[in-house]
């Protein structure tokens, strides 16, 4: 069972606390886009073997969503960070890159 | 025969005697027993039978890796089978008794199975009971089923209180061996906080059954005996605060991040005291180190299964331990210098030990060879035993030399056989997360590869394994490593490990050990098929190797085939044994072979200690209104809603819940009905941007609502399906009241507060739950407003409080109250809310001044009945997560103004435009009956799998007590153009309802009712 | 009846530790930018407490200011004093975009005390109770057992305990259970 780190409220807490959301950054397609955009940003979600960016909710606690930053093999955690934000902060990248050089993820590396 | 000695028995206290039964037989034990050493005080030899041969079965080892010895333990509701002798610690008047025989465990009929054992070999089953294929279900299935199974179920609810408790820790140390307290001391001398686990009730582990003398002081050469060290360091361990001992406690499982499981049992030895049986300590550390000691290995030879043959290391045990002698003549077989241990001490006990046999050739010998023959122990090397004689108990051994196919050289009488294969350290705790293992070819054993640990949160190594768990196997070794251990673990958590030096041991030289997989080596048929290597499960060497030449390479595979490792023991014995046998007919080295994946727990854990505290009252949270007390007191017949219980009907003395529902339904249409409504969904939603964001959230436009007024609203999800709905208001200009269905308060907070949080969160919106805040109570039919006038001076007249607006009023004794014109039931309708430590007061006062004109409450089955009369959808059975408000013909809640709403694109897909999607509709059946619930509607011709084509389905159906008649709604293609349209709708039982497609409201269309 | 009546009306429970419900109290939840200088002096001077940092609670007599999230706090003050306090806070936010709203019997609230308080929780909730990780005047939103709840430790250290009103029923009997004579655990001192 993982720890994860709520970068809202501090607290180090057991995943029981936490709710999982799915892919990170996502782009939200609305109405008047193409099928194919509508489609990718519905349905069309990354199954990362290694790094991954997630979104999670500290449900059972300060109730704020955040990012995490995890590998989904070794299930290391390199970070958590805000949910108001559009791309991974750099300091979390350049702990990846440390870490698992030469990394991707979607348009990330 | 197995016996109590006159000396001897170092955890014994002899002052008392407890007594116990087994099988119904009086037998007396001491305090420090474990139920094995017990029975074989009492000579009670033969324990139990085989799972598939209903072998006899006696103890083979003396702890947590026992596969034979298990019972049926207690009576009654304080009943549980399976349970291992050897891990039970005796006490005053324990019960037990054994199992899987019948009629008795002395003869047992289904012993004729191991007559019959060279027909039932590896893959029996499969084999056989796979045709005639119908066979399967009628005639073996069940005779399978009977003959199948360890133990009996309980048959009476578990009478005993478990436990969690969640623990924190630096470094969690797993066993208390010499190995697990000297790296505790490391660690605990470090800073960190350390917390201890012993799975039996004492320390030191085999150590002090072992002996030696340990070098503890800096200066002087300080001797000191093991059992003096180990009373010395738990004393220096107790003194120390950041330091925690258990005993009795396992390390069940390690997991994700430094989650460990520990098993305390801390009452099992002591029924009936005050607290819980079981805990299960649920623990987070910062590094594990485990020193879980390790397991010797059978050796496999014809008849190693007959009672009497136990382990060597178990023989010394239950002599050093329990002062019990196992025979009086003990032949020992090995392969390594371990076993000259138990004959020494046996031969030092004053009993016989006519042979060593050892199947070793060596040049010299060492120095337990020499000390076993100094005693005058006749040791033969190169020898092995060809077969054990005996049936229910060991009557002798035929030996012969290792190196032949067993042709009998000597035979020799003997009531016990003590045997040793080497030893397998216990890696289950460094495996289970994934710790990799390495084979060490010079004691024949895997054992951790410290290069390739569990990984943590921080993707370093979590786990460090220590002393014999770490494949150091003589006590200066395992001292040394485990300090190491501990200051490592010590230091992983940010601790800085002292210079304190590390205890040595001087310890005799041993001989290397010799690899024995069979005994002899060349080994016939007749032999194999009678050399065990899985007990409990009845898995020979002949099985396996049977499993290898039929395909079953993988280790995986062959284990399932065979079920070699399978039983309650989980393969602790039969191991590596097995894997060895496998890797010798597949014609590869062991480590190629790989083992087969180790799995948490260690030993089985009681199911009542993985549900906690969560039993009966405290199964699952039970949500309760303010008005439950009254609706418990009433009658009411409950029913679930999420985690709510609200009241279904309430029903009358001799009434039925059907006669209630009717009742409540009519009396609510005819004059007054009152609804506990306190569970619908509350959520404040303000802000300068809380009109915007309703709109993006809502189908329908809600920033054009004014203050003061309702308005229904429908929510989708991103993929345009519905997902919630209910009633608006707005406070004021900033501020809204969205209520949400009864089981939707959480979600759509929770869906309200992402979209907010993740995607607009530079909208000024805040929100809050305030569900439980109010009781709600719906004051419902012709006589609620003038119920209501007599608590009230506000005005509540359809004029100056018309339909579909909300005003704040007083009520009664001053309750602040706000009443929401709103209905559900399609009768006029006030909605009351008020503080919920004030809504039983309100509900009473209600009930009193609503009695002159017959109030009467009604249940939720009531409130369906009714809004289904009226048409109105009802979240979950109209809508399934597949449905659009399209479906259900409600585009006037759809804004067709907004640029965008959460749905709105997923509903612009062709599929959503489909004029084909099944429609709402009523359905009325021609003979008035009640549709049956979830019933579909058929159409003409079958589809491609031959199944009848469908043309809708049945959402909701009642009796209208109203109408008199069934009515029901249902999605039917093309619906809407087929009113007056009859259509089948088969039963269950294939019977055929006729019935009408008609208009789905079926009660006041116009809505002159509600809007007065 | 014509009193406000609490989830469970002031039940109690004595085992090892002692369990109370300690009737209703008055709770405001306070939404708003927590680092404003108007917000801040509008929730001081209300409740009369300073605005705690990250995970603390500024506790005096009945009234506490529990920081619960960055953008909300819990403002414990007697029941009747509610609306008074709202209408504080509403009066000195005028035209600012926060949100104060009651939700005093929305909730239920436990005290439970007694050498082993910190163990009864450590039963309930997967929260470090030792008392270096987890002193007196910090707040921790969590589960306990299969529901939400927040405690923190009071001055005398007993520790408050606050949940939903529908389940206090169901935190009662988890805290009467995990109090249970004879159940000690004897790992937190």
């Amino acid at each position: 069972m993982l720890i994860l780190t709520c970068p809202c409220c501090g607290v180090t807490g057991e995943e029981t606390e936490f709710h999982a959301g799915g892919e990170a950054h996502i782009k939200r397609f609305g109405p008047g886009t193409s099928d194919e955009d509508f489609h990718g940003y519905m349905f069309a979600k990354e199954n990362a073997k290694g790094v991954h960016f997630e979104r999670w909710r500290h449900n059972n606690g300060c109730g704020k969503w955040f990012h995490a930053a995890r590998c989904t093999t070794t299930l290391e955690v390199f970070g958590t960070y805000s949910a108001q934000t559009y791309e991974p902060p750099k300091d979390i990248k350049d702990k990846i890159s440390a870490k698992r050089p030469g990394w991707s993820w979607r348009e990330f590396a | 025969m197995s016996t109590r000695l006159a000396t001897g028995g170092r955890l014994l206290n002899k002052d008392r005697a407890y007594n116990f039964t087994f099988n119904g037989k009086r037998l007396t034990g001491y305090p420090g027993d474990t139920l094995a050493s017990a029975l074989l005080a009492n000579d009670q030899m033969l324990i139990g039978r085989s799972f598939k041969y209903h072998r006899p079965r006696g103890v083979v080892a003396s702890g947590a890796e026992e596969p034979n010895g298990i019972v049926g333990m207690g009576e009654g509701a304080a009943f549980e089978p399976n349970q291992r002798v050897t891990t039970t610690e005796l006490f005053e008047g324990l019960t037990c008794a054994s199992q899987n025989h019948w009629p008795s465990l002395e003869f047992d009929v289904g012993a004729i199975n191991t007559k019959l054992s060279r027909f039932l070999p590896a893959g029996f089953y499969y084999k056989t009971f796979i045709s005639p294929r119908p066979f399967w279900k009628h005639v073996y299935e069940p005779i399978i089923r009977k003959s199948a199974g360890l133990g009996k179920a309980p048959k009476e609810r578990d009478q005993d209180k478990y436990e969690h408790f969640y623990a924190f820790a630096d470094v969690v140390v797993i066993g208390g061996g010499v190995a697990g307290l000297q790296a505790a001391r490391a660690a605990g001398k470090a800073g960190a906080k350390v917390l201890l686990m012993e799975q039996t009730a004492h320390w030191g582990g085999r150590a002090p059954v072992d002996g030696g003398t340990i070098n503890e002081g800096k200066e002087k050469v300080n001797q000191t005996p093991v059992d003096k060290f180990v009373d010395e360091i738990v004393a220096e361990l107790e003194a120390m605060p950041n330091v925690t001992l258990r005993t009795r406690m396992m390390g069940a499982g390690v997991y994700d991040h430094g989650y460990v499981l520990g098993y305390e049992r801390v009452n099992d030895h002591q029924p009936g005291a005050a607290g819980p049986r079981h805990r299960l300590w649920r623990v987070r550390a910062g590094h594990i180190v485990t020193a879980t000691g390790a397991i010797e290995r059978p050796l496999s030879f014809a008849g190693n299964d007959i009672p009497g043959v136990l382990l060597a290391s178990a023989v010394r045990d239950y002599a050093v331990n329990y002062g019990v002698s196992i025979g009086d003549r003990t032949v020992v077989v090995t392969n390594n210098d371990d076993a000259y241990l138990t004959a020494i001490t046996l031969k030092k006990l004053g009993l016989d030990v006519p042979v060593i046999l050892d199947a070793r050739v060596l040049p010299e010998d060492s120095a337990l060879m020499a000390e076993a023959k100094a005693l005058g122990i006749r040791v033969m090397m190169g020898h092995a035993v060809a077969s054990v004689k005996g049936g229910k108990r060991v009557t002798g051994v035929e030996i012969c030399s290792q190196a032949g196919e067993g042709a009998v050289l000597e035979t020799v009488d003997c009531d016990a056989v003590a045997m040793s294969g080497g030893w397998s350290p216990v890696v289950h705790l460094w495996s289970h997360c994934g710790g990799k293992l390495t084979w060490n070819s010079d004691f024949a054993m895997f054992q951790p590869d410290v290069d390739n640990p569990p990984k943590g949160v921080d993707g370093e190594g979590f786990v460090t394994a220590a002393g014999s768990a770490n494949g150091e196997l003589d006590l200066n070794g395992v001292l040394a490593d485990a300090d190491a251990a501990g200051k490592a673990a010590a230091k992983a958590t940010g601790h800085t490990p002292g210079k304190a030096k590390t205890p040595t041991a001087e310890t005799a030289e041993q001989a290397p050990m010799a690899p024995v997989w069979l005994m002899p080596q060349g080994a016939g048929i007749k032999k194999r098929m009678k050399a065990w290597l899985d007990y409990q499960n009845d898995v020979k060497v002949s099985d396996v190797q049977l499993a290898a030449r039929e395909g079953f390479e993988s280790v995986e595979h062959a284990k399932r085939y065979t079920t070699l490792g399978m039983a309650t023991d989980q393969g602790k014995l039969s191991n590596i044994n097995g894997l060895a046998i496998l890797s010798d007919a597949l014609n590869q080295p062991i480590p190629q072979t790989g083992t087969t994946t180790f799995r948490p727990p260690y030993t089985p854990i009681s199911l009542a200690a993985i549900a906690g505290e969560a039993r009966d009252e405290r199964f699952q949270p039970i949500r309760k209104t303010p008005i439950h007390g009254w609706h418990e007191e009433n009658g009411a017949f409950f029913e679930p809603v999420g985690q709510w219980r609200r009241p279904y009907c309430y029903q009358k003395p001799g009434e039925t819940v059907h006669g209630a529902v009717k009742r409540e339904i009519n009396q609510t249409r005819d004059k007054l009905g009152l609804l506990d409504a306190s569970t619908l969904g509350k959520i404040i939603v303000k802000g300068p941007d809380a009109g915007k964001f309703l709109d993006m959230l809502y189908t329908n436009m809600m920033s054009t609502l004014k203050p003061g007024k309702c308005r229904y609203g429908l929510m989708c999800n991103e993929n345009g399906f519905l997902s919630d709905d209910g009633v608006v208001a707005r406070i004021d200009d900033e501020t809204f009241l969205c209520h949400t269905t009864t089981g939707g308060a959480e979600t759509i907070h929770g869906h309200m507060e992402e979209w907010l949080q993740t995607e607009w969160w530079d909208w000024k919106v805040y929100t809050a739950n305030v569900t439980e805040q109010f009781a709600q109570i719906a004051v419902v039919g012709p006589q609620a407003r003038k119920t209501l006038e007599k608590l009230t001076d506000a005005d509540i007249s359809g004029e100056a409080l018309p339909f579909m607006s909300w005003a704040d009023i007083t009520l009664g004794d001053g309750i602040p109250a706000r009443a929401y014109r709103i209905s559900f039931s399609g009768e006029l309708s006030y909605e009351i809310a008020v503080p919920a430590s004030r809504g039983r007061e309100l509900w009473d006062l209600l009930l009193a001044v609503g009695a002159e004109d017959g109030i009467t409450p009604y249940g939720t089955e009531g409130l369906h009945v009714m809004r289904a009369e009226k048409g109105f959808i009802m979240i979950g059975d109209e809508t399934d997560g597949t449905v659009i408000p399209q479906d259900l013909n409600m585009q006037w809640a759809i804004s067709k103004k907004k640029e965008d709403f959460l749905g709105k694109r997923a509903q612009e897909r062709s599929h959503m435009a489909d004029p084909n999607r099944w429609k709402l509709v009523g359905l009325e059946t021609v003979d008035g009956s009640v549709l049956p619930d979830g019933a579909y509607c058929v159409a003409e011709g079958s589809n491609a799998n031959g199944q009848r084509n469908v043309q809708g389905r049945v959402t909701s159906t009642y009796y209208s007590p109203t109408l008199d008649k069934g009515i029901a709604m249902g999605l039917v293609l093309h619906g809407p153009d087929r009113m007056g349209e009859v259509i089948d709708i088969p039963k269950v039982d294939g019977s055929i309802v006729k019935a009408k497609i008609v208009d789905p409201i079926f009660y006041d269309k116009d809505g002159e009712k509600q809007n007065v | 009846m014509s009193k406000p009546v609490s989830a469970l009306d002031g039940a109690t429970y004595q085992g090892f530790a002692k369990v109370e419900e300690l009737g209703l109290r008055g709770m405001i939840t306070i939404r708003g930018d927590l680092k404003s200088a108007g917000m801040k002096k509008a929730a001081s001077t209300a409740i009369g407490l300073d605005v705690p940092g990250q995970r603390e609670v500024n506790m005096t007599g009945e009234n506490a200011l529990a920081w619960m999230s960055p953008d909300e706090l819990l403002a414990l003050v007697p029941y009747e004093e509610v609306g008074d306090k709202i209408a504080a806070i509403d009066k000195a936010l005028k035209g600012k975009h926060y949100l104060a709203v009651n939700v005093s019997d929305a909730r239920a609230i436990f005290r439970v005390t007694g050498g082993g308080a910190r163990e009864v929780i450590a039963k309930l909730s997967p929260v470090d109770m030792s008392s270096d990780a987890f002193p007196a005047g910090q707040i921790r939103r969590t589960r306990m057992a299969q529901v939400p709840a927040a405690f923190w430790v009071d001055e005398e250290g007993g520790i408050i305990i606050i949940c939903f009103r529908s389940v206090a029923e169901y935190v009662f009997n988890l805290l009467k259970g995990a109090a249970e004579n004879g159940s000690q655990v004897g790992y937190l001192s």
